[in-house]
This record gives structure tokens, C-alpha cells and sequence, in this order.
């Protein structure tokens, strides 16, 4: 049986890990779609939006919202994982 | 009845509630002045964070800013919402973890050491005053708009005000009050958007009717490129800032959103660590309903002023171009004498100057919306401003009650303590409120620097502080100076030294003094990481304590007392 603290290193790597793929979410479509591939993402339209223009000023802040609650729920899986949820 | 008859009824109605709950819920313990007794619901304080974080920038300014620069004005919206996904992942649980008041406090026992909680709480001072200031002349402007008195004494009744409030209730009564005020003001900032939305494009959705059509059947978006572009104007949906700037923008405004100490202190106040991340998470949701409108907000407005103003004669101008032109807000000045009012990029012809600020609050008018609506848009404006400066102040009185009194005089009883923290806010809305009555003529500049500083100063030795265990003293004190002192002396050289050097060919890797926090921000990290690889680590019992704050069990200490 693995000690008390393999299993804390264990939990935050996986703890790191989550928050990197989640990070990467967050820059991709923000400096990655809205700002540095903006100009050639505006070659697609959707409805009346350019799509570069709408990663900007819209589609970021949408994923932000999504990255958040992704990031509850995953860290309450993990929390219960590894019996170091509160009760 | 009229527009004056509404601002009064509905401003009075709002105020009388936010009194009613901060002396409903005053503060009897200290515990409960600073962090509401650590019993506030994830979702109550995702609305509070909401309106704390939402200033009369965000209010009133913001869509404008957009309208007239169109896509750069995106810095904002990113910036300001993209924080709160580093807050929620990387700082508020482990914090709420820590389980203390403020960030000095946090920056004081992680560090091990007097030095850096004074040098966290001089940080923490300085922002907090330069964001309060610019909110008091905010109150002002709407006081002194709506119920037409000057702006010395619109200043004055929100001093009172929000002393009355943050002073006597402390943060329970912040928290509550600040429900009640998010609740003002997205329904203030909604009503407009949405009926201006249906009747431009037929959509009641904003964020849809901003890539809608308009009467004509053309997308809104492709008619405004083209008509700015007629006027000679850049392309809205087209940036004249370099990619360079507007990325280190973006990305200090995140930085220091997520830096900012009255932000994270909202995070000690709920019971436990996975209500801290359900928070943040809340919290975002109430900020995208207004920064996602807020796009459209100004698309519509910019649409809507060239549309009723640009060609028309000057004497049959609509009503609210008079209104306003009473303010000097909008000037219109027929310089070539033909009676028509020519809107051009260039200044030698243009006939039409619109403050940016009266996007938002002549929206209703423009589009000809009923008084009582004009009347929800002060009230909304107001609610924005003082939930926010009520915030900034008790992150002030905390920081000198908690973080330098307990600090140097540790037996101190409690009620002594409460004492101070109550004063120390008195003596920082008088402060403030000099400020807001003579702005030192900066405002503008002053709220860019607390950005800049909050990331050059605070975000990297909170993060260092929880993800690396190896990080000493030495380290966070060089860092925190370091980025402090680089990221001030930029910004004082090219704003207030050499202001006519303040062009893209002088800035350093093109990056404009707002978005020089980011580079402030690296120097932190390079010299923490540098002077702590030459320095003894942190002690046993600090490492441990690092160890504990990465777990959430064992959080929950909120509840005593």
C-alpha cells in the first residue's frame, strides 16, 4: 500500500496536469484564435461574424466560463479520488 | 414624468435597500468584518465578486471604448474575464486553503517574514488607492449627471454613502449589499441592450444581434466596417494596434485581474475550498452576461449615433444630441458652414466629437427608450461604482488594521483592532474622495498602473508561493521590488516624464506602458527564481504548510469563532 505521501504526490500531479490541459484551452482560444490567428480566422464567417472577431470579443469568454466549471467538476472527481475532499 | 423624476425615484429606491442591508447585517466580531464570518453561499459570493469586480469602468466606459476602437477595445473584454480562469485554477482554492484575511497576510507567513507582508501591504495599498480614486470620480459624474448638482457635492453624497456601508458593516454587509447591487446593475445595463437589440436587428439576444442583420438585410458588423471605412475610419472588425501590444495587454490585464487583493479576498469568505472554486466559476458567469453584451452594447451605439447624427442637418438634430451637448460631452461644430453635420476621420473636417463615457448612459436616449429606463442606467451606474469602491476600501482598512497594526503590535485586542480597520476606512474614503473632487488629472493612466503593478507585483509570488516549495524570502522580496520598480518607472517615463515619447518606435519590443506589466511580470519571476537558487530554502515547518494548502481537507476554519 502506497504511503500517505506517494499518494499526495500522486494527487498533485494529476492536480498540475488537469490545470495545464486546461490552461492550454485558455490560451489557444484566446491569444492563440482571438489575437494571433485572428487575421486569418476573419476569412471565416459565421452569420455576421468574422470569426477571429468573435473569438475576441465573444468565443473566449464563453470557454473561460466552461474552463471553470470543467475545472470544478474534474477537481471534485479527483478530491473524492484521493479521500482529501472536505465532508 | 420626466427623466429627472425616474433618476430620483429608482437611485433613492436602490440606495434605501443597499442601507437597509448593510445595517440589517452589521459586523460584530473582526473576524466577521473582514470576511463575513466565513458562512457566505458560492453563488452569493460569485454575484458579489461580480459587482466588486465591475467598476463604473466596466459600466459606463467599457462599451465605448469599443465602439470607437472596435476591435482593439478586445484587450478588455479578454483581459478582464480571462483573469478569473488563473484566479479559480491556480490561486483561489489554495489561498481559501491558507485560510487567512488578506494577501499580505498570505505573502507574510509563506514568506516567513515581516519584510515582505510590508512590502505585500505598500503593493496592496497603492493599487487599491489608485482603483478607489477613479471610482469616486465616477460616483461624481453620475451624481452630478442625473441629479444635476455640481460633481464636488455628487463626490461628497457617494463618500457618505459608501462610508456609511463598508464602515459600519464590514464585509457581511458588503457581501449582501453587493447582491442587491449586481442585481441593479445587470438589470440596468440589460433593458437597454436588449430592446436596442430587437429594434435594430430584430434579435432580442444581444450577443446575436450583434452578428445579425440589420432593416436593410446586410450584417450589422459588415454595414459599420463599411461605413466607418466611407468616413475614412479604420474597419471595426480590424485592429491598428500591433499584435505585439495588444497581447501583452491582454495578457497583463489578466495577470493583474487575477492580482488584484480586492478580487482574492472575496475568496476567504465562503465556508470551504471547493466552494472557492465553484465561486470563481459563478463569478464569471455574472461578468460574461455584461461583457459579453457589452460588444454588442457598443456596435449598436456607434451604429445608432453615425445613423441619427452623421449627414443630418444641424437644426434637426434629435433631442438627445441637446441633452447631452449641455455637458459638453458631444460638441458639434459646423465648421465648413453647409448646415449638415459631417462626421469624419479627418479632424480638420469632422464636425461631431462624442465622449467615449456617454456611450452607455445616451444608449436609452438614442434609441428613444422610456424615461424610467434612463433613470435604471444612473442607477445602475451607481450601483457599479460603489460596490466597487466599498471593496477597495476594506481591502485598504484591512491592510493597515490587520497587516501593519497586528503585525508590529500583536497584543492588541480584537475590538482595538476593529476600531482601527474602522478608522483606517474613514480616513481612506476622505482620501479617496480629494481624489475624486481633484482628480490629479491622470485618472485614466492611474487605473492602467494598478493593473500593471497588481501583475508585475502580486501574481508571480503568490504562484511561486504555492507551486514551487523550493521558493524562499529572498526570492519573493527581490521579485516583488524588482517587477515593482520596473514596471512603475516605465509607465511614470512615458506618462508623466516623457509623455510625447509615448509612440510605438520608443517602446521597448513595442509594448505600450499598459501592457508593460507583462514584461514586469516575467523580470519578477526571472530574478524570484534566480536569487532564490542562491539562497537557503524555506524552513521545514514553511514547506509542510505548503504541503497542506495544495490538499482541501482540513480547510473549514472559517466557521470558528
Amino acid at each position: 500500500m502506497p504511503t500517505h505521501k506517494e499518494q499526495m504526490k500522486k494527487y498533485w500531479k494529476r492536480n498540475i496536469r488537469t490545470v495545464l490541459i486546461l490552461l492550454s484551452v485558455w490560451f489557444v482560444v484566446s491569444f492563440g484564435f482571438g489575437i494571433l490567428l485572428a487575421e486569418p480566422l476573419n476569412a471565416i464567417k459565421i452569420g455576421g461574424y468574422q470569426l477571429g472577431f468573435w473569438f475576441a470579443q465573444q468565443g473566449s469568454i464563453f470557454t473561460f466560463v466552461i474552463l471553470i466549471f470543467v475545472y470544478v467538476y474534474r477537481m471534485n472527481k479527483l478530491d473524492e479520488e484521493f479521500d482529501v475532499n472536505e465532508k | 414624468m420626466d427623466i429627472l423624476t425616474w433618476t430620483y425615484i429608482l437611485v433613492g429606491l436602490s440606495f434605501a435597500l443597499y442601507i437597509g442591508i448593510a445595517i440589517y447585517t452589521r459586523a460584530g466580531s473582526t473576524k466577521e468584518f473582514y470576511t463575513a464570518g466565513g458562512g457566505v453561499s458560492p453563488l452569493a459570493n460569485g454575484m458579489a465578486t461580480a459587482a466588486d469586480w465591475m467598476s463604473a469602468a466596466s459600466f459606463i466606459s467599457m462599451a465605448g471604448i469599443i465602439a470607437f476602437s472596435g476591435y482593439d477595445g478586445s484587450v478588455y473584454l479578454m483581459g478582464w474575464t480571462g483573469g478569473y480562469v488563473l484566479l479559480a485554477l491556480l490561486l483561489a482554492p489554495y489561498l481559501r486553503k491558507f485560510g487567512k484575511f488578506t494577501v499580505p497576510d498570505f505573502v507574510g507567513d509563506r514568506y516567513y517574514s515581516n519584510k515582505a507582508r510590508v512590502v505585500a501591504v505598500f503593493c496592496a495599498l497603492f493599487i487599491s488607492f489608485t482603483y478607489v480614486a477613479g471610482q469616486m470620480r465616477g460616483v461624481g459624474i453620475v451624481f452630478s449627471r442625473y441629479l444635476e448638482v455640481d460633481i464636488e457635492k455628487g463626490v461628497i453624497i457617494g463618500m457618505t454613502i459608501v462610508f456609511f456601508y463598508a464602515v459600519l458593516g464590514g464585509m457581511k454587509g458588503i457581501t449582501y449589499t453587493q447582491v442587491a447591487q449586481y442585481c441593479v446593475l445587470i438589470f440596468a445595463f440589460m433593458v437597454p441592450a436588449i430592446f436596442i437589440s430587437i429594434q435594430l436587428t430584430g434579435n432580442p439576444v444581444p450577443q446575436l444581434g450583434l452578428g445579425g442583420t440589420v432593416q436593410d438585410g446586410s450584417y450589422l458588423l459588415d454595414k459599420l466596417d463599411g461605413i466607418l471605412v466611407d468616413l475614412g475610419f479604420h474597419q471595426y472588425t480590424a485592429g491598428r494596434k500591433s499584435v505585439v501590444d495588444i497581447f501583452a495587454i491582454t495578457l497583463a490585464l489578466m495577470v493583474g485581474t487575477a492580482g488584484l487583493p480586492h478580487v482574492i479576498v472575496r475568496f476567504f469568505t465562503v465556508p470551504r475550498v471547493k466552494d472557492a472554486r465553484l465561486s470563481a466559476g459563478y463569478a464569471l458567469v455574472f461578468i460574461a452576461i455584461l461583457y459579453t453584451t457589452a460588444p454588442a452594447v457598443a456596435a449598436f451605439g456607434i451604429y445608432n449615433a453615425i445613423d441619427t447624427v452623421a449627414g443630418q442637418p444641424v437644426d434637426q438634430l434629435p433631442d438627445w444630441v441637446g441633452n447631452w451637448q449641455k455637458t459638453n460631452l458631444i460638441v458639434v461644430d459646423d465648421v465648413n458652414q453647409d448646415g449638415v453635420v459631417q462626421y469624419l476621420a479627418d479632424p480638420e473636417k469632422n464636425e461631431l466629437t462624442v465622449d467615449k463615457d456617454i456611450m452607455v448612459l445616451a444608449a436609452p436616449e438614442i434609441a428613444e427608450l422610456p424615461n424610467w429606463v434612463v433613470g435604471l442606467v444612473a442607477a445602475g451606474g451607481m450601483a457599479a461604482a460603489l460596490s466597487t469602491a466599498a471593496g477597495l476600501l476594506l481591502v485598504i482598512s484591512t491592510s493597515v488594521s490587520r497587516d501593519l497594526f497586528r503585525t508590529f503590535v500583536p497584543q492588541m485586542t480584537e475590538k482595538t483592532e476593529l476600531i482601527i480597520a474602522r478608522v483606517s476606512a474613514a480616513v481612506a474614503v476622505v482620501i479617496a474622495g480629494y481624489f475624486g473632487i481633484n482628480p490629479p488629472g491622470f485618472v485614466a493612466e492611474v487605473v492602467a498602473f494598478a493593473f500593471g503593478l497588481a501583475a508585475a507585483s502580486f501574481f508571480p509570488v503568490i504562484i511561486m508561493g504555492i507551486f514551487s516549495t523550493r521558493m524562499n524570502k529572498e526570492g519573493a522580496i527581490a521579485g516583488m521590488v524588482t517587477g515593482l520598480v520596473f514596471t512603475l518607472a516605465y509607465i511614470i517615463y512615458f506618462k508623466f516624464i516623457h509623455p510625447e515619447a509615448n509612440t510605438p518606435e520608443n517602446w521597448w519590443f513595442g509594448i505600450s506602458p499598459e501592457g508593460i506589466g507583462t514584461v514586469g511580470m516575467l523580470i519578477n519571476f526571472v530574478s524570484c527564481f534566480l536569487v532564490s537558487k542562491f539562497t537557503p530554502p524555506p524552513p521545514e515547518d514553511v514547506q509542510e504548510m505548503i504541503q497542506d494548502i495544495r490538499i482541501p481537507r482540513g480547510a473549514g476554519k472559517a466557521h470558528d469563532h
